[in-house]
């Protein structure tokens, strides 16, 4: 039986057979009304609130994760923090050994200084001449009465006075004397001051470098407790810093991953030397795994040696291995990381080798086959240059680890922002459909109310002449159910 | 006492490893086969100039693990004795390079000294490259006829055999045409029609090369 045998109640007219149909339904329609409306209403609010609930999961997941998010960020910023306060003790502490240290010869020195300045200033006291003992005796002669004519006491007056004359010279010959072996006393004094003004200056250097410590250090402290009592300010500064040093640390990747490719190309082709130009790993050259695998081993060898060296903090196992097992450490890797590097620029070198055979094989099958290949006589600076990279690559990504770890603590940050981000939309979305499937339950009420108009008019009629007062009709509780 | 599901886990993953390697399914070495055939016969001979322009264009294209052979097309060509050189190159490139020189030496030699052949058995040359390509057990076939694919065999030669070509190129090079292909062009037609129902039936992929500066079709893989 097809949909048109059912459908043509009256074989001979289709437009009377549809007519039959649509009173049918209308009637039926009519008759379900309530159930319909009570129906829709309840499987749109079903919906409804499942959107609902699950929009709430969302957002409980997300408060949880912007909790754990926010406790992941101050643990990081406070080990962070204290990691460089301690840096900064450490640095205080290291120039208040090393000044401590030299205290006492430092004493000492300018006690000796202080002494030879005191003994030279002693020594060039400023004496004053004393005056000569017949000074007294000379005056006596001179308040002689002296009679007019004598001139015995004129010629006593005269030797006196040449004697006087005779005398001072003396005098300031000696006071000269003195006066300038006093000044080279001073002049001995001048490098004394020197050296007790250069140590002063050194003092006066180290307790600014202390002083300059301190204000870093009393900032430092002032973030700490901030980080401590998880201030907005905090985790702004915190997130922020996160975000950059994501974006740095990936920059600094993407360069560091051109580098591993480079490397990569140097030593591919001449690892086919060793082993093998056709085996395959993986769908991959064997040599080329090989290369690979020698770059990722260097790298993994730069982490540890970063490590062994407390530049940075990946492996906890490695930072609390005692200072003797770890200087070990540091000497086996970097040995390790040598021949590595050495090998590299061998390969380098063979890589040249083998691009010179096979330029010479192709050039003797190519059309002009038999024509002797010139040597560039250059062509050394080029092999140089190759070695020189191979060699210092390895040592160059070892610095990878640096950024590696910025980018490793950061990330977590920046996935948690991310992820907040995403439960936000997914929450937002889910409420959107909830409330739009609600919506359009109530759209399809009145769509269903549309469908059978003519018998709802006729009852709105019929309800009017009977003057009676409107019975609460399904709409009006839709409304209410609204 | 309590076992998580972590061993399971590692269990399965091992097992289907184990059964992944052990799996019937041949696995197709990335190694190429290359054999090729030139016709020494009648005039043909002087093409032979160009075919060693191919044969060094193939070997500057064939790298460690390949397999290489040139056999000459003459009277009865199912024969190891046609193998004018052959090769299959070592696993480090500075000898395979090594491997190359010496191989173009032979060639120049051959076509020096080459000699016309009175029939043109290239049936039993294809024959031959295929028992040598599977001997080589490389992962990608091909087999070059660089001749004007006219088969004339001797009297009681019999190459009416099916040729088993499955997972082979088969690519006809530098197809000249004859002076009684000029007067009626369907004789040429008929015999490259003839040699790729031949090729197909034999579940191999057919292709012709005329134009020899387009050498970097050859080896590639259809």
């Amino acid at each position: 039986m097809t949909f048109n045998d059912v459908f043509m109640i009256v074989p001979s007219s289709t437009g009377l057979s549809g007519a039959l149909w649509f009173v049918l339904l209308t009637v039926i329609f009519y008759i379900a009304r309530n159930h319909a409306h009570k129906g829709i209403l309840s499987f749109s609010e079903a919906i409804h609130n499942a959107f609902r609930l699950s929009a709430r999961s969302v957002k409980l997941l997300r408060d949880i994760l912007i909790i754990r998010n926010r406790d992941v960020l101050l643990a990081q910023g406070r080990e962070a923090t204290e990691r460089i306060i301690e840096r900064e003790f450490e640095r205080i502490d290291a120039t208040v050994r090393k000044d401590l240290s030299e205290y006492p010869a430092l004493h000492r020195h300018l006690n000796e200084e202080v002494t030879a300045i005191d003994e030279s200033f002693k020594e060039s006291t400023d004496v004053p001449p004393t005056p000569p003992a017949w000074v007294k005796a000379v005056e006596a002669v001179a308040k002689i009465p002296a009679a007019k004519g004598d001139p015995t006491v004129g010629n006593i007056l005269e030797d006196i006075h040449q004697s006087l004359v005779k005398s001072s010279t003396r005098a300031l010959e000696e006071y000269r004397k003195a006066s300038s072996k006093r000044h080279q006393l001073l002049q001995k004094m001048m490098p004394h001051w020197r050296n007790v003004l250069k140590a002063l200056t050194q003092v006066d250097k180290s307790v600014n470098s202390l002083l300059s410590r301190s204000v870093t250090i009393d900032r430092l402290m002032h973030d700490y407790e901030d980080i401590l009592k998880g201030t907005e300010k905090a985790q702004r500064m915190l997130s922020s810093s996160s975000m950059t040093q994501f974006f740095i640390a990936g920059f600094v990747l993407a360069i560091a991953v051109g580098g591993a490719f480079i490397n990569f190309n140097l030593i591919a082709r001449p690892m086919s030397e060793m082993v093998g130009g056709s085996d395959m790993l993986m769908g991959f050259k064997t040599s080329s795994v090989a290369a690979l695998v020698i770059i990722l081993v260097e790298i993994s060898l730069g982490l540890f040696l970063m490590e062994s060296l407390r530049i940075t903090r990946l492996f906890p196992v490695i930072g609390a291995l005692n200072d003797k097992m770890r200087i070990k450490m540091v000497w086996i890797t970097f040995i390790f990381l040598f021949s590595l590097a050495a090998v590299e620029a061998g390969l380098a070198y063979m890589r040249e080798i083998l691009m010179e055979d096979s330029q010479a094989t192709l050039a003797l099958l190519s059309e002009s086959g038999g024509v002797e290949v010139t040597q560039n006589s250059a062509l050394w600076i080029t092999t140089a240059a190759q070695m020189g990279l191979g060699f210092i690559l390895p040592f160059a990504l070892t610095f990878v680890a640096i950024p590696l770890e910025s980018f490793i603590h950061s990330m977590r940050t920046v996935l948690g922002t991310a992820t907040v981000a995403l439960l936000r939309s997914l929450e937002w979305l889910l409420r959107l459909i909830g409330t739009l499937v609600r919506s359009f339950g109530k759209i399809f009420v009145h769509v269903y109310d549309f469908l059978i108009f003519l018998p709802l008019g006729i009852e709105k009629l019929l309800k009017k002449d009977g003057g009676k007062k409107p019975a609460t009709t399904s709409s009006s509780h839709i409304g209410g159910a609204l | 006492m309590k076992i998580g599901y972590k061993p399971y886990f590692i269990f399965l993953v091992v097992t289907s490893f184990f059964l992944q390697s052990c799996s019937d399914e041949p696995v197709v070495p990335n190694t190429r086969g290359v054999y090729m055939l030139m016709d020494t016969s009648g005039t043909y001979t002087k093409e032979l100039r160009q075919a060693q322009k191919v044969i060094n264009y193939i070997l500057s294209q064939l790298g460690p693990g390949d397999s290489f052979a040139v056999a000459r097309v003459d009277t009865g060509s199912f024969s190891e004795k046609d193998i004018v050189a052959k090769v299959t190159f070592q696993d480090r490139p500075s000898a395979t390079n090594q491997q190359k020189r010496v191989f173009r030496e032979q060639i120049d030699k051959f076509v020096k000294t080459v000699k016309g052949s009175a029939y043109t058995d290239i049936t039993g040359g294809i024959l031959q490259g295929i028992e040598f390509l599977n001997e080589a057990e490389t992962g990608h076939n091909t087999i070059l006829i660089f001749s004007d694919l006219k088969e004339e065999l001797r009297k009681g030669y019999k190459r009416d055999i099916p040729l088993s070509l499955n997972q082979y190129s088969v690519v006809a090079l530098n197809v000249t045409k004859l002076r009684s292909d000029n007067v009626d062009p369907k004789e040429y037609l008929d015999r490259l029609a003839n040699w790729r129902s031949k090729v197909e039936s034999g579940g191999g992929k057919w292709r012709v090369i005329n134009d020899m500066a387009r050498l970097e079709k050859i080896l590639k893989q259809p």
